[in-house]
């Protein structure tokens, strides 16, 4: 074992990087659960996502027409959960399992002829003069645009719900969607936007993955980080900036693992492979004894004659 | 005006036609699938749904029926209990891996004795892994609180690491020539989950199955505990002034589910997969919890539900060899399946109402 080989800059610049489609993922959904509907579809999302992403930048070698394609496809499939659990008022929890389970078919069948293709690359990021400042000037200024669209996600969801009109309608919808709808907003209306939103965003994420991180397309590559998203959301008590602190302790985790793992650590590869999960356990686990505040309308179905 | 009315009670035709509903919706746009991926659609439901079980190969393919069904029933009436109650098991898979771990374990400690005493106790091995895979989510749940959805689906992909690790490292076959997976458990005959009655596809796991239908049905229809199930589910706070414990059900529920899950596991490792290997596992934990809605988390209809969807596995399988359709197609239509049955569960428990509301 030879832990010299890991150089600290770029870990923590690759950490920063692992953490970027999990942070996309879990602002997304911490909006949507912030207006009270709970999508376990964020995995299904993310891997539509990246399966469009990929196609569309192979063919087009334009990653950014990519990103703008795993958006729209992400929440293209959010459209399927809305309407479900909406227009038909089906059990959110179902609904969220049944659209992860037919995205990874889905894409699955979308990724067919794309396996083993190398994507366009990204190019040199926004700040790439910067990046040659030692130490700081790698880790803070070296990333591609995703990297800061996904901080200024976060900056901008934070502002909206907490000073804005419409963040405030999201949030009495999530709270109380009885009372919100006797004051006259429409319920259905806002948790549908919400929902569009969440799985733009899980769409990007996804699409960060086969795009950026990998970058490659294989079947169910997103490998549980939807459902890490998902737990992040419950980590933050659905505050923005802990989903921040979430995403980089977690994209942290994930890429400290591999990085023992090239290093050669004695510990077998599957155990450390393991690991970001166990955590994810155990910090679900100290987080539920605080009483977290989920919002108060968090998976209930609204329908106003009933 | 088209508006829905809320029925003063869940419609019972509607509660039995929606799953034939949903599956006639999913044969037309699955058709449309079909076609738009260059095959001929009627072929192809023909292929998934009739060959299976009429077609000129028929006589192989129904043996399989009860091979694949097995699983996915004995796995969703243990999920079912749980959905019941609003008990959220979603890592069944991980506790059928865990059981199939525990159970081959104890079978390949005792290689090369043959006795008859090896396979009960893989069984009871392979139960208790799946049921104590399960109770760290639901200890945890009950202990703090923390959400079993989540926790359970982590242990998911712990379980694959973990059987990685097994197929890999401490199972592996020392005559295998290095190859990964364990010894094949079908060559050994104590530890051999084979067929009771040859080229039926009559195993262990189809008996287990059926017993656990009708302990479910019992237990549900005629138990007490079967009550609470029931109540906690439709009124959580009414259960718990009638006396209900919620932490024990949740141990219960979720232990249950673990221990059906595990056993398929068992059963499927000593029988058709016949090996640990990484990737014996093919996501029966998860197709389960669509048979568990098909079947209206009723033990019965979760016997057909179970039933249907092995023949979707089936069926795909041979339109795969047949027709070249990709096997993620198959995947795609059963997720299409559980779609349109929670679209068209609306109509249990609404009705269509049309012209104005009647002045309140």
């Amino acid at each position: 074992m030879d832990l010299s080989a890991i150089n600290p800059v770029l870990l923590i610049g690759a950490m920063i990087a692992a953490a970027t489609p999990i942070l996309l993922a879990a602002t997304g959904e911490l909006v949507a659960e912030r207006a009270g509907v709970l999508n376990l579809g964020v995995e299904g999302m993310m891997i539509i996502g990246a399966v469009c992403g990929f196609i569309i930048a192979v063919n087009t070698g334009s990653p950014a027409f990519g990103f703008v394609a795993a958006a729209i496809g992400g929440a293209g499939l959010s459209l399927v959960f809305a309407f479900l659990t909406q227009a038909t008022l089906a059990n959110q929890v179902a609904s969220g399992l049944g659209l992860t389970l037919f995205g990874l078919g889905l894409s699955a069948l979308m990724g067919q002829t794309y396996v083993g293709i190398k994507p366009p690359s990204m190019g040199p990021g926004p700040f790439s003069a910067l990046s040659d400042i030692p130490v700081f000037g790698r880790i803070l200024f070296g990333h591609d645009a995703l990297v800061y669209l996904g901080l200024l996600f976060v900056a901008t969801v934070w502002a909206t719900l907490k000073h804005t009109r419409a963040g405030l309608i999201l949030r009495a919808v999530g709270e109380n969607h009885d009372a919100a709808h006797a004051l006259g907003y429409k319920v259905k209306r806002v948790r549908t936007l919400a929902i569009l939103f969440g799985g733009a965003c899980a769409g990007l994420g996804g699409a960060y993955i086969s795009l950026i991180r990998v970058p490659q397309w294989t079947e169910g590559m997103t490998a549980g980080v939807g459902w890490i998203a998902l737990a992040l959301v419950v980590f933050a008590s659905w505050k923005p900036w802990r989903v921040l602190l979430g995403a980089y302790l977690f994209g942290g985790i994930t890429q400290l693992q591999l990085n023992l793992q090239g290093a050669g650590v004695a510990i077998p590869v599957e155990y450390l492979a393991m690991s970001p999960y166990v955590v994810t356990i155990v910090v679900l686990v100290f987080l539920s004894a605080e009483k977290s505040r989920a919002p108060g309308c968090l998976g209930r179905t609204f329908h106003a004659s009933g | 005006m088209i508006r829905l009315e809320k029925r003063p009670e869940p419609s019972r035709t509607m509660s039995y036609a929606t799953p034939l509903l949903a599956v006639l919706a999913t044969m037309v746009f699955g058709g449309f699938l079909f076609a738009f991926l260059g095959k001929d659609p009627i072929e192809a439901i023909i292929t998934i749904f009739w060959d299976p079980l009429f077609g000129e190969f028929a006589f192989f393919y129904r043996p399989q029926l009860l091979v694949k069904a097995a699983p996915l029933i004995l796995i969703a009436v243990g999920l079912a209990l749980g959905f019941k109650a609003g008990i959220w098991n979603i890592g069944a898979e991980g506790q059928y891996i865990v059981g199939a771990i525990c159970g081959a374990g104890v079978g390949l400690a005792f290689y090369p004795l043959e006795s008859w005493v090896i396979f009960p106790l893989m069984a009871l091995a392979g139960a208790f892994g799946g049921w104590a895979w399960a109770m760290i989510p639901a200890f945890l749940r009950v202990k703090f609180g923390t959400n079993e959805i989540l926790v359970s689906l982590m242990l998911v992909y712990v379980a694959e690491q973990l059987l990685a690790s097994m197929a890999l490292g401490a199972m592996r076959n020392p005559e295998g020539r290095g190859f990964p997976g364990s010894r094949n458990l079908s060559q050994y005959e104590s530890a051999h989950n084979a067929e009771l009655i040859a080229g039926t596809g009559m195993h262990w796991g189809v008996v287990a199955a059926l017993i656990s239908v009708i302990f479910a049905y019992v237990l549900l229809t005629r138990h007490r505990l079967g009550f609470a199930i029931r109540v906690t589910g439709e009124a959580p706070r009414a259960a718990r002034f009638g006396g209900v414990n919620p932490g024990r059900l949740i141990l219960f529920c979720l232990g249950l589910s673990g221990l059906l899950a595990g056993l398929a596991g068992m059963l499927e490792v000593s029988g058709p997969a016949g090996q640990i290997t990484i990737d014996f596992n093919v996501g029966y934990g998860f197709t389960a919890i669509i048979v568990a809605f098909l079947g209206r988390l009723n033990p019965l209809g979760i016997l057909f539900a179970g039933l249907l969807m092995a023949l979707t596995y089936i069926g795909g399988d041979i339109a795969q060899s047949q027709l070249g359709l990709p096997a993620a197609a198959i995947q795609v239509f059963q997720g299409m399946l559980l779609f349109f049955l929670l679209a068209l569960d609306l109509f249990t428990n609404y009705r269509l109402g049309f012209g104005r509301e009647a002045a309140a």
